[in-house]
């Protein structure tokens, strides 16, 4: 005679021993409580596929936030509403694993009405099993967003509301919208045919994570009978009636097919692809110390400004470079708040042997104004004997300071003329710069261009517009 | 490895990767972004991680997994992103799972203005989320040290399985530098963490959890926590102090403030005025028995800060000078400048 074997599934625990109750056998939700057989469906599931191992469950705010009592496999609690994130993060970190969400209504379509969202549209590689029971168990029968409508919680005291609460959330038909799931059902446990489906479902579910294929949900109709205030039994009626009319069971979509299994890519650990990866592999050669021409020139604080486009950071990032590689220490920063104002733009380099204090340049030795409103406003800063350098083209009244060296021309008019580019004005400065001051070498302005300068043919007119820059000083 | 001048913001990206970090989770937010950009950019030419999440909220959360799961992980975000990410950083404390969190500081509070501030200074130090703890943050001043701390960063949050804030600012985030980078840090030598969810046999009964509902447990969960956290405190200050010895006023600051105050001290001591700087780099654990000690030698205190005074109640508490501590402070996105503070340094000492 056959004899039927009543044992837990291995997907559970033997003993539920993290449960602090003396009693390990049995789980703590209450008697007709829907979870029970939710979580046995799933852990044979989990001991058929045979997956326990590489299983990571993330446990919700709510009734099931004990799962870790229960399910033999590593376990992630969660914080309210944000299971499918901490999910999201688990699968991206391990596409091995196998990640299952288990949340109730509350966290799932009221709080963490985000977090489910964007993790379906994402596609992420997990399963969501949700169960909805339109209430909030745990915290003692408060109204759900997926409460019916007249439905009597403690906190819709005289039934939900639409004019003041809204409808009751129907997720599936809002995820099955999407188009990254693959596939998204809503089942009951109302009765033995209805179960039978639930059961399927939550298996096809962990199938298609287990083909790495994408997103599965399960919207699963559960009974509470304590927050319903009724018998386990009436708990199943209770279902038929009231919940069944407004969320109907079935699939809502199944692309399972169609959807191809997604490759797992290893991670790149190899030194040498690591530092080109990261375009840390550039040789620098190293250019001879530059001797200046003024002491003031040896660590120079440089202030350039001008209108925005006129390429003035590009500038300043050009000097900082080139210093850099002639073993200089430097900063440059773009200029912040009011100075931003009025499209005018500029930046700060501080160029020192050893190291930079304050990068901030409040008193410049070198100020380059390439335009009237910047030399105005600058051009009291500027320190005693210090270097001011305009482009006339703009700067049309001149320096009024007479203790300072000031170096003055059309640089615009003659990037323009000359080098037929007014883009490379910048450069032209730059030249001339270096030209005055002899602070850098100009081979290293030529390598700080192969970094910055990323459209290879407007190289050769810079390092022209460097040489012509250079001859206008002579 | 080459040198390379580079944004405070990249550095952090590349240092990341160097230091092993597998996964990058986060919302893009002014002046934070470029983080973001710089790891959509490199995270996936390794085949790591980036992704861009619906929120903070959600970015936070993607991170408790992916340290849970046992890899190394980052966000980076601004003000009004690390405030949502409040509840996700108590949880990480209390379940333990290691994470870095980078804050390019902007002003505050409400939406602010995107120029650099360090008025998140209470929310990063004291906690910031709900239950008793600590967060190791960790300010540089520079974009070496933005490579440098996030590699420490990473180490600290696995070495004490707790979350780390790199607390930085506008300024420093914004701000090129020359940064020498370390080699990668080999596969072989990341840290076994068999406490994670690898989704493996072995790791079957791990768990990352903060429910403690038998009050006398969750006393002791709390208690060990905070055991840590002594640890830590009497392990992991870190400071940098310049021209201290003989110093009549000291001067203290963090981030960018402090590389101002660098000059403040070389222009005062060039004209005679001995001032000197003490500049916490842990914020948390706050290096303050060696500020109690040099508190005791000098005449004057002075706290300059990009807030309302945060740094300087926190120095108050703790430091004893001869006369007197005072404060400086901006506010709004401006970074206070050099004349302005040696101005306030003379007035202190007396020389107008
Ligand atoms: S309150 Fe409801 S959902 Fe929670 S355990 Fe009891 S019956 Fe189940």
């Amino acid at each position: 005679m056959m004899q039927k074997v009543y044992r837990k599934p291995k997907g559970f625990y033997d003993d539920f021993f993290r449960n602090p109750s003396p009693d390990k056998k049995t789980t703590h939700y209450c008697p007709g409580c829907g979870h029970g057989i939710v979580h046995k469906y799933i852990a044979e599931a989990i001991e058929d596929f045979n997956i326990g191992e590489k299983t990571v469950w993330v446990s919700p705010v709510g009734c099931s936030v004990f799962g870790y009592y229960y399910f033999d496999c590593g376990h992630q609690q969660a914080a309210h509403g944000r299971a499918p994130a901490v999910a999201t993060g688990i699968k991206r970190s391990k596409p091995e694993s196998i990640v299952i969400s288990y949340q109730g209504d509350g966290d799932l379509a009221a709080i963490g009405g985000n977090e489910i969202l964007h993790a379906a549209n994402r596609g992420e590689s997990i399963t969501v099993f949700f169960v909805n029971n339109s209430i909030y168990g745990m915290t003692g029968g408060q109204m759900a967003p997926t409460t019916l409508i007249g439905q009597k919680t403690t906190t819709s005291p005289y039934g939900r509301n639409a004019f003041n609460e809204g409808h009751p959330l129907k997720m599936s038909e809002i995820l099955s919208q999407l188009e990254s799931p693959v596939y998204v059902e809503r089942v009951s446990l109302h009765d033995t045919a209805h179960r039978n489906k639930a059961r399927q479902a939550i298996r096809k579910a962990l199938q298609i994570q287990i083909e790495n294929k994408g997103f599965s949900f399960v919207e699963i109709l559960s009974m509470c009978p304590s927050g319903w205030k009724v018998s386990p039994v009436d708990a199943l009626k209770w279902i038929k009636e009231n919940q069944l009319p407004y969320f109907p069971v079935g699939v809502y979509k199944d692309v399972y097919s169609e959807r191809k299994t997604k490759e797992i890519t290893k991670r790149v650990w190899d030194k040498e692809k690591i530092v080109q990866a990261l375009d840390l592999d550039r040789r620098i050669e190293s250019y001879p110390r530059s001797k200046p021409k003024k002491e003031i020139f040896e660590e120079p604080k440089v202030k350039i400004a001008g209108f925005g486009g006129q390429g003035i950071l590009m500038l300043g990032l050009l000097l900082a470079e080139s210093a850099m590689l002639t073993g200089k220490e430097a900063t440059w920063i773009p200029s912040y708040g009011p100075e931003m104002r009025g499209g005018t733009a500029n930046c700060h380099v501080v160029i020192k042997n050893g190291k930079i204090s304050n990068p901030s340049v409040d008193k410049p030795d070198i100020l380059i104004a390439m335009n009237q409103p910047s030399l105005e406003r600058f051009e009291k800063e500027v320190s005693d004997q210090g270097l001011i350098i305009i482009d006339t083209t703009l700067v049309k009244k001149g320096v009024s300071r007479k203790d300072v060296q000031v170096f003055a021309q059309p640089f615009a008019d003659i990037a323009d003329k000359e080098l037929k580019n007014t883009k490379v004005t910048n450069t032209l400065i730059l030249g001339a710069l270096i030209g005055l001051t002899g602070m850098i070498d100009k081979k290293a302005i030529f390598d700080a261009f192969k970094k910055h300068i990323t459209r290879e043919n407007l190289i050769e007119v810079n390092k022209k517009a460097i040489d012509k820059g250079i001859s206008l000083v002579k | 490895m080459a040198k390379e001048l580079i944004k405070g913001n990249y550095a952090v990206v590349k240092a990341a990767i160097l230091a092993g970090a597998e996964t990058y989770f986060g919302y893009p937010i002014t002046p934070a972004s470029e983080i973001a950009e710089g790891a959509a950019l490199y995270f996936p030419k390794l085949n790591r991680v980036f992704l861009q999440a619906e929120s903070e909220v959600a970015s936070i959360n993607m991170l408790y997994g992916s340290g849970g799961a046992g890899v190394r992980t980052m966000t980076a975000s601004s003000g009004p992103g690390i405030s949502l990410m409040q509840e996700g950083i108590s949880y990480a404390v209390g379940s333990e799972v290691p994470c870095l969190i980078v804050n390019v500081q902007r002003a505050g509070p409400g939406l602010g203005n995107i120029a650099p501030e360090q008025a998140d200074y209470n929310q990063s130090v004291k906690g910031g989320g709900h239950g008793s703890y600590k967060l190791i943050v960790l300010a540089p001043n520079s974009a070496q040290e933005m490579c440098d701390l996030t590699i420490k960063g990473l180490e600290l949050s696995d070495k004490y399985r707790t979350p780390v804030v790199l607390l930085s600012d506008a300024f420093i985030g914004q701000m090129m530098e020359p940064v020498d980078f370390p080699d990668p840090l080999p596969q072989k030598d990341q840290p076994k963490k068999p406490w994670a969810t690898h989704g493996t046999k072995e790791t079957m009964r791990s768990i990352i959890n903060s429910i403690y509902l038998e009050p006398l447990e969750m006393e002791d969960h709390i208690n060990r926590l905070l055991s840590k956290f002594k640890k830590i405190q009497e392990n992991e200050t870190m400071h940098e102090e310049y021209m201290v010895q003989d110093a009549e006023i000291l001067l203290v600051g963090y981030g960018i403030t402090s590389r101002v105050l660098m000059e403040v001290v070389e222009i005062a001591r060039k004209e005679g005025i001995k001032a000197g700087l003490f500049r916490p780099i842990t914020l948390w654990p706050f290096p303050n028995k060696r500020l109690v000690e040099l508190a005791e030698k000098t005449r004057d205190i002075l706290v300059v800060e990009m807030s309302d005074g945060q740094l300087f109640e926190d120095v108050k508490l703790q430091a004893n000078c001869k006369k007197g501590i005072h404060s400086y402070t901006r506010m709004g996105g401006i970074v206070p400048t050099s004349t302005e503070i040696l101005q306030k340094v003379k007035k202190i000492m007396g020389r107008n």
